[in-house]
């Protein structure tokens, strides 16, 4: 061949590529990836996309329908339904981020050095596990902002206290395969300290299973988010956080489906886009399908 | 020779998205005999049988004549299929651990073949399945019967599934690698049941094997396959007079006890075979 | 001998386990308890009381001794049978939670009836068409339903099919007019109301339960549907299958009585695992529709900060949830030949 090399991507880049083009041939996936594109958008250029200030309030303008230069209508308060989606979406990719940041090494510090020491610290920390698992997450998130007060902050510390154990159960399923491989063993016999191996070693081949592992799960966490911002537990008026807007919409919701219908949707989109991309991931992943075509 | 059970002319099979043919140009006929197909592993020796019962929803299968008695297979629709399978033509699996239901007595699943096919009471079935039971030589019928797949042995697993198989008095049964799961010590054992039964009742058998040796015994012709492709067809009797050179190196693959002490051969391949036919 | 000795010791370790897990469950449900910005004392004797009564009452609590000796205190309270005064209602909290539960279990009921009867028909078709149409018809509908905030679908669904269309009751359990006509005798409405022969409370019950219950029972049916396809894909893919082929019978036979029998024990422990999930979205969907449920006792609590009732709302949901877990595999045990 006389063509031009093409240049090497370092692997982990080139295997998210690959991943990256699987996802956006099936058009579910697709979906997804375009869904969060367009909230991580929208969320950071919040000040130019929203067409009115989110908080300032019009009572002369209170629950005007779609139209008319507010786009989505306006609320009890005369508020912008749109611009206050539009700066919800800043709150759900903080909720998203500040979640993943408190479970993802939770669960992966638990996970691995259970998984790793084995023995009584193990059978200690799985029964822990057990315990959170034997709740629905919305249940022991609600007692835990309950505990805390009822804020965005607490409820962000909510679902994390509540969502690590399943990433501590893979992390420490992977664990269990690694720890016999051959270079674990030699760098055990080099003298490294289990502290040293888990976090050089053991951890960076976590890692990949675990970010998938949040992905999938950060469906349940954008819903869980909502309901308890709708039950009046999590982000508190008036930030426009969008279970909260249904909340307040609630009272009106007979006479102005506006209130309601569109944080609803917006709620659903992401869900719905992280379940589809989540969907799709583990298609992606799965040897079996990848060979197919 | 009387008219033969099954003729087949030049069958083709193609597993969809494959990129090539899985089985290539086979023929043979069959009589009130018993036939052997042997081939290493991915010959296609287990395509050919299921193309026979029609059982490749995911292949496409072509040949310019597949005749089964009076039936053309090739033209028969999926509900004419169903009187055939089980009733005129049946198979037996490689391996009783998979190929019985885990979670139903073993005497329920071999009664179904029989309440598929005639209408007859429970109970009627149930005396017929356990006359079969003991026909493949289980001593104890009546408590076999009620067992589950996981609490009997190989070699009587493999016995339940030809009684499945031959409940419904087939003419043409398809024995795929019936023994090769199976314990060496019992091997023969649950093939000289199988013969004796396909004697008695003048069934015609096709015997899929990898076992050149083992088969030469039970039949009366082998077809060898390789690649898709039959290579030779010879007696088994006259076996020694195998002119391809492919059916010398199986033969010669094998371990004789008593034989002389030398390196086992290794199996020779080479790409001309798949496609010159031989001869 | 040494089967029923495995077996024994299997029981045993068992039974620790969940003694542990009880224990654990307790502990979580104490140190939320004592994390929770209410003050108990307060909340008992009143804004008015003087301190000296104040005092009183910390003592009598025991809140001036060490947080272990508290904790044992309430372990035992617990074993007892005594969870506390609910401070709103002035009852024991727990006769406060008999007295609520049946209505959240007649609508989980019929929501874990419809779920079932919805994902498992479904899931069984997505498997026998496997990467066709119906298959990634069924995914998205089942990913549907697993993404909606349920809430905020109770509300839609409440402006469409009751505000719009009148073709169900509103919020409740039944129309106003009936509420106190019907003598409690189970709790659970739809059986009192025959009892009594009001048939008319019983057609409205019916229609005030079948909103909320369709979407819960939506909800679940996503996680049943997926179960389901999955357990379906594993057996469709098995020799015994081809066996059943050979045998004669046709496609749909061996599906179903082949494959899909052979799933039967694994669904209904999915199924009973589904009902313990219920409960999440029962708190959600209590709130929409004024349903007098659990889930509307523990938000109502939460936000007025009732400690007790808090704490023993989450400890009878673990509870729950520890033995729905236990039940499916018994089940499991019972019914799978396999594992006798
Ligand atoms: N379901 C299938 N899909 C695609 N290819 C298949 C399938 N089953 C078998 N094959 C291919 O067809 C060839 C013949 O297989 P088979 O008939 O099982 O061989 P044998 O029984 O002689 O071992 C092999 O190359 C195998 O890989
Ligand atoms: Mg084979």
């Amino acid at each position: 061949m006389t063509a031009a090399p093409v240049p090497r991507l370092p692997g982990p880049l080139l295997a998210a590529r690959n991943i990256l083009t699987f996802l956006l041939r099936v058009p579910t996936s697709a979906f997804g990836l375009v869904v969060l594109t367009i909230l991580i958008v929208t969320a950071g250029f919040a000040p130019w996309i929203a067409t009115h200030d989110p908080y300032v309030q019009d009572l002369n303008n209170v629950l005007q329908a779609p139209g008319n230069g507010h786009l989505f209508g306006t609320d009890e308060l005369g508020r912008d339904i749109f611009s206050r989606l539009v700066w919800g979406a800043r709150i759900t990719l903080t909720i998203i981020f500040l979640v993943s940041i408190v479970v993802g090494p939770i669960g992966l510090i638990v996970g691995t050095t259970s998984g790793y020491l084995g023995g009584r610290f193990d059978t200690v920390m799985m029964r822990i596990t057990d315990i959170f698992l034997s709740f629905p997450s919305l249940i022991l998130s609600l007692a835990f902002v309950a505990a805390l007060g009822p804020s965005l902050n607490n409820a962000i510390i909510a679902i994390g206290l509540t969502a690590w154990p399943p990433i501590a159960r893979l992390a420490r399923a992977e664990t269990m395969t690694f720890r016999k491989a051959d270079y674990i063993a030699a760098a055990r016999l080099q003298g490294a300290s289990p502290l040293r191996i888990i976090v050089k070693s053991i951890m960076p081949m976590c890692l990949p299973s675990v970010l998938i592992r949040l992905t999938l799960n950060m469906a349940t966490v954008i819903l869980t988010a909502a309901g308890l911002g709708f039950l009046g537990l999590g982000a508190q008026p008036p930030l426009p956080e969008w279970g909260a807007m249904i909340a307040t919409g609630r009272r009106y919701m007979i006479d102005s489906w506006w209130l309601v219908t569109f944080p609803g949707l917006a709620i659903l989109c992401v869900s719905l886009a992280f379940n589809l991309l989540g969907d799709g991931l583990r298609d992606a992943l799965d040897p079996k399908q990848m060979n197919r075509r | 020779m009387e008219k033969p059970i099954l003729e087949v002319q030049n069958l083709c099979i193609r597993y969809n998205g494959a990129p090539v043919d899985a089985v290539r140009g086979v023929s043979f006929t069959l009589g009130r005999e018993r036939l052997g197909i042997v081939g290493e592993s991915g010959s296609g020796k287990s395509t050919v049988g299921r193309a026979l019962l029609r059982l490749l929803p995911g292949a496409r299968v072509t040949a310019d004549r597949m005749q089964f008695e009076d039936l053309d297979l090739l033209g028969l629709s999926e509900r004419q299929m169903l009187k055939v399978r089980g009733r005129r033509m049946s198979m037996i699996l490689q391996d009783p651990k998979f190929s019985l239901n885990p979670i139903q007595r073993v005497g329920h699943q071999v009664a179904e073949t029989f309440l598929r096919h005639f209408s007859v009471s429970k109970a009627e079935a149930k005396t017929k399945t356990l006359e079969m039971l003991a026909a493949v030589k289980i001593r104890d019928p009546e408590r076999v019967h009620d067992l589950y797949p996981h609490e009997i042995s190989g070699g009587m697993g493999q016995r339940v599934m030809i009684a499945m198989m031959l409940l419904a008095d087939p003419d043409l049964v398809i024995a795929d690698e019936p023994t090769s799961a199976l314990d060496v010590t019992v091997r023969l054992q649950v093939l000289t049941i199988l013969d004796g039964l396909v004697r008695d009742r003048g069934i015609g058998l096709i015997m899929i094997s990898h076992d050149l040796n083992l088969v030469r015994n039970f039949c009366d012709r082998v077809l060898i396959m390789y690649a898709g492709r039959v290579v030779e067809t010879l007696d088994a009797r006259s076996m020694d007079q195998a002119q391809h050179p492919y059916t010398r190196g199986l033969l010669a693959a094998q371990p004789r006890i008593g034989g002389p002490r030398q390196p086992l051969a290794v199996l020779d391949r080479r790409p001309e075979w798949k496609e010159e036919p031989a001869q | 001998m040494s089967i029923n000795h495995l077996r024994l010791r299997s029981a045993l370790g068992q039974a620790g386990t969940i003694a542990v897990t009880l224990l654990g469950l307790l502990m979580l449900t104490f140190i939320i308890g004592r994390m929770m910005p209410a003050d108990p004392v307060r909340a008992i004797v009143g804004e008015e009381a003087s301190p000296e009564i104040y005092q009183q009452v910390y003592l009598q609590l025991g809140l001036d001794r060490p947080v272990w000796e508290q904790f044992l205190r309430y372990l035992g309270d617990v074993l007892t049978g005594d969870f506390g005064t609910s401070i709103r209602t002035g009852k024991p909290v727990i006769e406060d939670i008999l007295h609520v539960m049946p209505a959240t279990m007649e609508l989980a009921t019929f929501a874990i009836l419809i779920g079932a009867g919805l994902g498992i028909p479904l899931g069984v078709t997505a498997a026998v068409n496997k990467d066709r149409w119906p298959d990634h018809l069924v995914r998205v509908f089942s990913l549907f339903g697993h993404s909606m905030p349920i809430f905020w679908t109770g509300m839609i669904a409440l402006i469409v099919f009751y505000a719009g269309l009148g073709w169900v009751g509103g919020s409740g359990r039944m129309s106003q007019f009936y509420i106190g006509m019907v003598p409690d005798r189970t709790g659970f409405l739809l059986i009192d109301s025959l009892i009594s022969g009001q048939f008319d409370v019983f057609a409205s019950a019916i229609n005030h339960l079948i909103l909320p219950a369709s979407l819960l029972g939506y909800s679940s049916s996503a996680y049943i549907t997926r179960m389901t396809r999955s357990f379906m894909l594993d057996q469709l893919g098995q020799e015994y299958m081809t066996t059943a082929r050979v045998k004669g019978l046709s496609r749909g036979q061996t599906i179903w009585r082949h494959a899909f029998g052979n799933i039967r024990v694994q669904l209904v422990t999915i199924v009973a695992l589904a009902y313990g999930s219920l409960l999440e979205g029962a708190v959600l969907i209590e709130t929409v529709f004024a349903w007098p449920g659990f889930g509307q006792y523990l938000t109502s609590n939460l936000i007025i900060g009732d400690m007790n009732a808090v704490m023993t709302c989450v400890l009878i949901v673990g509870v729950i949830f520890i033995a729905l877990n236990l039940l499916s595999d018994l089940l499991y045990r019972l019914f799978d030949p396999r594992t006798k």
